[in-house]
């Protein structure tokens, strides 16, 4: 029977990993990610999972490491944090090129410079179009229940990609909270062994990581591109899944009071709980407000995006990270994107927050969801750096 | 006689410093600073470079040019001030993680291409800033977070690599040998070419509670009893050196710079006088 214990956050991604009989993980240390490498570690050595586990001589190294293993048929995991995921950028898209199920636990903190070990989304939006799976967590039960989710949507015979869990760095990391691991059984009855479409084997020589020129390049770049959009068919299966195994419901957008909302905010990531609350208290006083949850970032999910934003009248999105010289916040693009054929759409507003661990409590997302409910207009369309000193 | 402080290259209200009580980063610090005042450095000709980690966070204190940069990277920022501005004194200050693990290749090209940069490095034994996970200069069997029941990995020499991979001048030194620290700073300091100065440094909160030295006096006291001078280590026989590391002056050899062979090759190029 599943037990409810209190754990740090990263501890018990640690320990989730642990459930999965992998095979090997390779890590380099990094705030604020070192605690799931080290209890990984602990976990090794101590004899609870039969597993090699290497802290390699950098994150580059790390995900190069991962790669070689998985490509022996391994089931592998590793988790970086900001630099470290900036210096994995090289391999990334040669991870999901190759077709491997890698899975990675990203601690999100913000990129330098300047140098900061505080929780934004900077690190993870460049990796955006590397064709890896992304989603974003909560909390520590979400971080516990995808991390066990992952694996088996990376290595289903459909899919084979690798894939990212994004954890906000201490906002979530460093958190104790109340947390269920499911029971081993169940986890073993829900994730089998990892059955490789192919391996680098002896007896069975092939190659990896081949030369393609002008020839064969855009073919490969669209067979990348279905796998990852079908990818999003599998997803919601193994959600189903693990909805009808334990109990608790997944979906790649989650909407939390949002009928009969006339504005609507969005968030990806841990600020969802504050923003909640937000919500409760401006629905006390009366205001038609609701909100959105962002899980599934790549596939992105345009149809649940689309379906949940239908009868809003304003949408207030939130961004964790900068485009520089873009349009907005990179989340702000893409449900622009999203709603463009949308012959009816809501007035569209970005608050760009909390970077470089900068706090954003319940007040903020007050005041934003209230200037956005009284602007009669003319800031649609625009972005803003929330409490900004200009 | 009074001696040089080289309080005028120090931040002023910034200290308290934040390194652990014991940790060997300030006395760096402190002979660093001295050795500039006594070579006559200015603030304006100087550039301290630094990377990521406990010995990355130097020039938070110093009121010299001062670039941080990316872990493990510092020695190739530091390559190219060198390589457009060489009337600079360039100085590179790295722990055992930014110069020789996830910046290992750096290091060997820094000595290899002979740049005239003076590379500091506090090899405190493991990632001391990340909690104390081993690094490439984690001795084998030492306990460490990521290395519980104890390293499986062998240590790397960083002295030993300098050498081999071509640095003009090496030194050892120890917080514990503060004396000679600064010596050998200052001769890496004067010395054209790439000069290392590895200073096995404590770090009490994580190597030396992992490792029976959790007072920083343990750890002192393991730096004096094991470190010798140059001359005696090489005495003994190779066999009774376990146990024991050298501290002073291991090379000092006057292979021409990168930048003196550039120069050389330029002027062949343009059939100038060589």
């Amino acid at each position: 029977m599943a037990k409810r214990v209190g754990m740090e956050v990263a501890i018990a991604v640690a320990e989730a990993v642990g459930q999965c009989n992998i095979d090997m993980a390779a890590v380099y240390p990094i705030t604020p990610q070192s605690h799931i490498g080290e209890h990984l570690s602990d976990l090794v050595a101590d004899g609870r999972i039969d597993a090699e586990f290497i802290t390699v001589e950098s994150e580059h190294s790390a995900i190069s490491a991962v790669i070689g293993a998985s490509g022996t048929g391994a089931r592998v995991y590793t988790a970086t944090s900001s630099q470290g995921l900036m210096l994995m950028h090289e391999i990334l898209p040669i991870a999901s090129a190759m077709r491997l199920p890698i899975v990675m636990g990203i601690a999100n903190r913000a990129v330098s410079g300047p140098l900061n070990i505080l929780n934004d989304h900077s690190d993870t939006m460049p990796q955006r179009d590397s064709g890896w799976i992304s989603i974003f967590v909560e909390n520590g039960q979400e971080a516990i229940d995808m991390t066990i989710q992952s694996f088996k949507i990376a290595e289903h015979k459909d899919v084979n990609l690798p894939i990212c869990v994004n954890i906000d760095g201490f906002q979530l990391t460093h958190m104790v909270e109340s947390v269920e691991f499911p029971d081993q059984e169940m986890v073993n009855k829900f994730l089998p062994p990892r059955e490789p479409f192919a391996t680098l084997h002896p007896s069975k020589p092939l190659t990896m990581g081949a030369f393609a020129m002008a020839d064969y390049f855009t073919e490969i770049m669209k067979a990348k591109n279905e796998a990852l959009k079908n990818s999003k068919k599998v997803i919601l299966a193994v959600w189903e899944e693990w909805a009808r195994m334990f109990g608790r419901t997944y979906k790649p957008v989650e909407a939390y009071k949002t009928d009969g909302a006339e504005t609507l905010v969005l968030t990806m990531g841990s600020m969802g709980e504050t923003a909640e609350m937000a919500i409760d208290e401006l629905r006390a006083e009366g205001l038609s407000v609701g909100l959105v949850k962002l899980r599934l970032w790549r596939p992105f999910p345009f149809a649940e995006i689309r379906d949940v934003l239908k009868n809003a009248k304003k949408v207030l999105v939130t961004d964790r990270a900068v485009s520089f010289g873009g349009p907005g916040g990179p989340v702000f693009s893409e449900i622009k994107s999203a709603l463009y054929n949308e012959r009816v759409r809501p007035a569209i507003y970005n608050y760009i927050i909390g970077l470089g661990g900068r706090d954003v409590p319940v007040t903020d997302f007050v005041s934003m969801i209230k200037k956005v409910v009284q602007d009669a207009g003319e800031n649609a369309d625009t972005y803003e750096f929330l409490g900004v000193r200009e | 006689m009074s001696h040089a402080t080289g309080l005028q290259y120090l931040k002023k209200g910034v200290l308290p410093h934040m390194w652990c009580s014991g940790c060997g980063v300030g006395v760096m610090l402190g002979a660093l600073v001295r050795s500039f005042e006594e070579l006559g450095y200015e603030r304006k000709d100087t550039v301290v470079v630094t990377g990521i980690g406990c010995t990355g966070k130097t020039d938070d204190y110093l009121v010299t040019n001062a670039l941080h940069t990316t872990h493990g990277r510092a020695l190739a920022y530091a390559t190219g001030i060198k390589a457009f501005n060489p009337k600079l004194h360039v100085v590179v200050l790295m722990g055992d993680g930014d110069s020789v693990t996830i910046g290992g290749n750096h290091f060997l090209h820094a000595a290899r291409r002979n740049m005239d940069l003076t590379a500091i490095i506090i090899n405190n034994f493991n990632f001391g800033m990340t909690g104390g996970q081993f690094s490439g200069t984690t001795p084998a069997d030492a306990i460490t977070q990521t290395s519980i029941y104890g390293n499986a990995e062998r240590q790397l020499d960083i002295s030993a690599l300098a050498e081999l991979a071509g640095a003009n001048y090496v030194a050892r030194g120890t917080p514990y040998h503060v004396w000679e620290l600064k010596t050998n700073i200052k001769e890496a300091l004067s010395k054209k070419g790439f000069s290392v100065v590895e200073i096995y440094s404590p770090c009490p909160t994580h190597f030396g509670k992992n490792n029976k030295m959790k007072e920083a006096t343990a750890m002192l006291q393991w730096l004096k009893e094991s470190g010798l001078p140059v001359e005696k280590y090489n005495s003994l026989e190779k066999s009774a050196r376990k146990g024991f590391f050298a501290v002073g002056k291991l090379v000092d050899r006057e292979e021409p710079d990168f930048n003196t062979r550039y120069e050389e090759i330029r002027r062949r190029a343009m059939n100038l006088k060589v």
